[in-house]
């Protein structure tokens, strides 16, 4: 049927969409993925922002699933991290960081208590690595070799899993049925265990064992001497060994006061255990001040509120019967100690060294070509592998700082390079995306929301007992801090770009698709890039 | 309008929010929007009109089942929208004159009122909507919009406030503020730019005609703009929606910065958010993070000529001061809030 025309109109009513309004455009925007600061920071490689993403919408397991796949101790993170993740989160210039070690112990512990498991490999490749070394490096890479589908063995000199979780580690900050329950689903994944078995040669030991290659991760166990001038009567033990006897049937006698000679996590880890154990003086010896301490912080400070007193630029000179001599020292103009001559005494039953610890490198005694430098051996920065073709290394016994999060980096990355060297491939580096910075995001758009703060056992508690220190976060506080996360350089499929624009030039495809622009009519105003919060688009110049 | 979400990452600030509950979530992040307005419209790069009349009429749409026709004023909006014989709106629309569209939504009314009558009913399940420029409503088409009120007859009159006759070259209206550098009102002498002390408040006005329903809004905050045309729907009567619109071509801003300049109009006080029922204020948009004008001001190029060496401190004062005065006159900010 034909409308009769009004009078003096001869043209049929037409759209606009006739009018392709994207011409006039000389920038168009582009959706972009940007590199958040807690994912590139973190030594593990975890893609904490995709398991927060999860986290937000109250699918733990989701989240839990996504955050194992980098990395398979959430529990024993969530407690023993140091989460520079934190210290670098974009949130922190808004408010406070997003809190996202305490979500991922809650994810740890929500696993513990649901039971999830870690699935089976679908394929198996009928390869065999051998890992020597139960701790947070060698079972890491257990894990990550086994979802590759290898068959892994290993081999633990120690009569437990765990290395240095469990020997170095106090039980007030990782209780032991946590760690065993994390070691145990790696085991029950398919992996075999050897304990109480030293390796002496690790060439022979794969030749014997017919073994595809190999990964190390002995730690360091061997600790570090000072030499203090001492009479007999002077009681001085090291803190590996302190800490050692911490998991045996009798506690290490340190009596009421204790000194404890360093500066270190550990010096910190032994100063705390001996509050618990009854002294009534822990004092710690470190020859710097406070700023120049390599413990961290946070557990500084706790050590100073259970107690623990600390004695800045003073070295030990001289132990004799219950007292020590300490040194004043005084800082050049370099920031290194130098000794003033001024002398104290310190009255003291026992005097825990804790100065580092070296590795036990002797099982390579016998690898052809092998470099060994400042106590550890040298690998690949790129592949973690030794220069003895199929022998890779990783946590304490290799070039990097030591800590647990690194360690547990070290055995991921060993795995998907020994499974590439199984296959005769090269690994390229996966390319990084672009950071995201601060500057890019338009943070008016994120609700006003504080740090939600983890619950500390009492200071009577904790100076008496080895029960945690740091409780868990409940799960309305963990979903609220995970939707503290501000997703930097992300799209989370917020809308704004899709409501903003002011041609309907932004296609909206659905839940988990993202969008697309309509470059036919998007005429390069930049309103959306403007308006995303988290600063995934950019305007790029058109050719014109 | 108040929406007492418990945290959402981004709660309502955003267009959308997959943590949301849907029937919170805005019309705009639906794929089942009218897009009423529809692409390859000529309005400016960065169209804060453009934009505020999708959105408008989009929740229009949704609140009245899209049985809903709209009266279009001459001006920007009706320019860029409808060159013949092409138009981009996807509902019901006419055109007749610069100053009528409030007497021709009142003659849509009365006819949709009749046929109602006629069939049995009560009232129309169709809607109408007048809309305009803010040079059609509060200058050319002011009497017609004052006789709409004072008849209360059942319109949703919404003014799109761009502040000047933008399609026509950037003459000053009655809402164009003071000290804005227009092309008739120009940067020159000693009190440059448009005089202080005069135009017309005209949601004020409104109120005064004490009619049901009188809202302010801008593009910056969707969730509100929606939540104000939901309400007037759900009113009969002569309604009252006054929409500021940034316009980077009269205001000489950028294109990317339209809803930013909204947003700060609103948290430097100078353009308050709320709405009146029946004369009296009912609510308003409390400031989240109050910024001096200066922040809103200084990317507009009609007000280049407040700052610099040749600036007018005592202008800008006199600027900050209006603020000051609608912050207290509509109380703005919240108690003990960090202002």
């Amino acid at each position: 049927m034909t409308m009769m025309k009004p009078f003096a109109i001869t043209l049929d009513p037409g759209s606009s969409l006739a009018n392709k309004t994207g011409s006039w455009r000389t920038e168009r925007p582009v959706y972009v993925d940007r590199l958040p600061p807690c994912n590139g920071e973190c030594p593990a490689g975890e893609d904490i922002q995709g398991w927060l993403f999860h986290a937000e919408s109250g699918n733990y397991e989701a989240a839990w699933r996504h955050l194992t796949r980098d990395n398979p101790f959430p529990a024993i993170m969530g407690r023993v991290c140091y989460h520079t993740c934190e210290s670098v989160c974009n949130r922190g210039r808004i408010d406070a960081p997003v809190g996202i070690n305490s979500v991922e112990r809650f994810l740890g512990d929500e696993a513990l208590k649901q039971r999830w498991r870690f699935e089976w490999p679908a394929n198996e490749t009928g390869r065999h690595v051998l890992v020597v070394g139960a701790g947070p490096s060698g079972m890491s890479a257990a894990y990550h070799l086994r979802r590759l589908g290898h068959a892994v063995t290993v081999i633990e000199a120690g009569p437990v899993l765990g290395g240095m979780m469990r020997f170095g580690i106090p039980k007030y900050r990782l209780p032991r049925d946590v760690l065993d329950a994390e070691m145990q689903r790696i085991v029950d994944m398919g992996v075999t265990v050897r304990l109480g078995a030293k390796v002496s040669d690790i060439v022979q030991a794969m030749k014997d064992g017919g073994f595809d290659a190999a990964f190390l991760a002995v730690g360091a166990h061997i600790a570090k001497r000072a030499y203090i001038p001492a009479k007999d009567s002077a009681r001085i033990l090291d803190a590996v060994a302190v800490l050692r006897s911490m998991e045996g049937e009798a506690p290490p006698q340190l009596g009421r006061r204790v000194v404890v000679y360093g500066g270190g996590n550990t010096a910190i880890d032994v100063a705390r255990t001996a509050k618990r154990l009854g002294a009534t003086e822990a004092v710690i010896v470190y020859r710097r001040t406070r700023e120049k301490m390599p413990a961290h912080d946070f557990e500084v400070e706790e050590a100073l509120e259970e107690g623990v007193m600390v004695k800045w630029l003073s070295t030990i000179k001289q132990a004799e019967g219950g007292a020590l001599t300490i040194e004043k020292m005084t800082l050049d103009a370099k920031g290194n100690p130098q000794p003033t001559g001024e002398l104290e005494t310190l009255e003291a039953d026992s005097v825990v060294l804790a100065l580092g610890q070296d590795v036990d490198l002797s099982l390579l005694d016998h690898v052809p070509r092998l470099r060994v430098e400042d106590g550890v051996v040298q690998v690949d920065p790129q592949t973690m592998m030794t220069s003895y073709p199929g022998l890779f290394a990783g946590g304490d016994m290799v070039p990097a700082e030591r800590n647990v999060t690194v360690a547990i980096g070290h055995g991921k990355k060993a795995a998907r390079h020994i499974d590439a060297w199984l296959r005769g491939v090269k690994l390229a580096p996966a390319a990084k995306h672009a950071p995201a910075t601060f500057e890019r995001l338009n943070p008016w758009y994120y609700s006003d929301a504080p740090k939600t703060v983890r619950p500390q056992l009492d200071l009577a508690r904790r100076t008496s007992s080895f029960d945690e220190v740091q409780g868990g976060l409940t799960e309305d506080n963990a979903l609220f801090e995970a939707r503290r996360c501000l997703s930097c350089g992300n799209c989370f499929e917020c809308d704004n770009c899709y409501g903003v624009c002011p041609d309907n030039a932004v296609v909206k495809l659905g839940p988990g698709n993202r969008f697309a622009f309509n470059y036919d009519y998007c005429k390069g105003c930049g309103v959306c890039v403007a308006e995303c919060p988290c600063g995934a688009i950019e305007m790029v110049p058109e050719d014109v | 309008m108040d929406q007492q979400v418990k945290f959402y990452q981004t709660g309502t600030f955003t267009v959308g929010n997959r943590l949301l509950s849907p029937e919170l979530r805005t019309v705009q992040a639906s794929t089942a929007r009218s897009n009423s307005l529809n692409s390859g419209h000529r309005a400016c790069q960065g169209c804060g009109e453009a934009l505020g009349a999708r959105y408008a009429i989009d929740a229009a749409m949704r609140a009245t089942s899209k049985r809903l026709i709209a009266a279009n004023a001459t001006g920007c909006l009706e320019v860029f929208s409808t060159p013949y014989p092409e138009s981009s709106w996807q509902l019901p629309w006419i055109h007749s004159l610069f100053g009528n569209a409030a007497a021709v939504g009142t003659g849509i009314a009365a006819a949709l009122h009749v046929r109602a009558l006629k069939s049995g009913r009560t009232a129309s399940d169709v809607r109408v909507i007048a809309q305009g420029g803010d040079g059609g409503t509060t200058d050319i088409g002011f009497g017609c919009l004052s006789g709409m009120f004072e008849r209360n007859d059942d319109v949703l009159y919404i003014c799109y406030d761009n502040e000047a006759y933008m399609n026509t070259g950037v003459q000053r209206s009655s809402a164009t503020p003071p000290a804005a550098r227009t092309a008739t009102t120009m940067a020159v002498g000693a009190a440059p730019g448009a005089e202080f002390g005069k135009g017309k408040n005209v949601p004020r006005i409104a109120m005064a005609h004490e009619i049901p329903y009188v809202a302010t809004a801008t593009v910056a905050d969707l969730h509100d703009l929606e939540a104000k045309v939901e309400r007037a729907m759900t009113i009969r009567g002569a309604r009252y929606l006054h929409i500021l619109v940034p316009c980077p071509l009269g205001w000489g801003s950028a294109s990317h910065d339209t809803i930013r300049l909204a947003r700060l109009a609103r948290e430097t006080g100078i353009f308050p958010v709320f709405e009146a029922e029946r004369g009296e204020v009912t609510r308003v948009s409390k400031i989240r993070r109050r910024v001096p004008v200066d922040e809103y001001l200084r990317p507009q190029k009609r007000f280049a000529h407040l700052f610099g060496a040749n600036g007018h401190a005592d202008m800008l004062q006199r600027i900050q001061d209006e603020a000051d005065r609608n912050i207290r006159r509509f109380h703005l900010l919240d108690e003990g809030s960090a202002a």
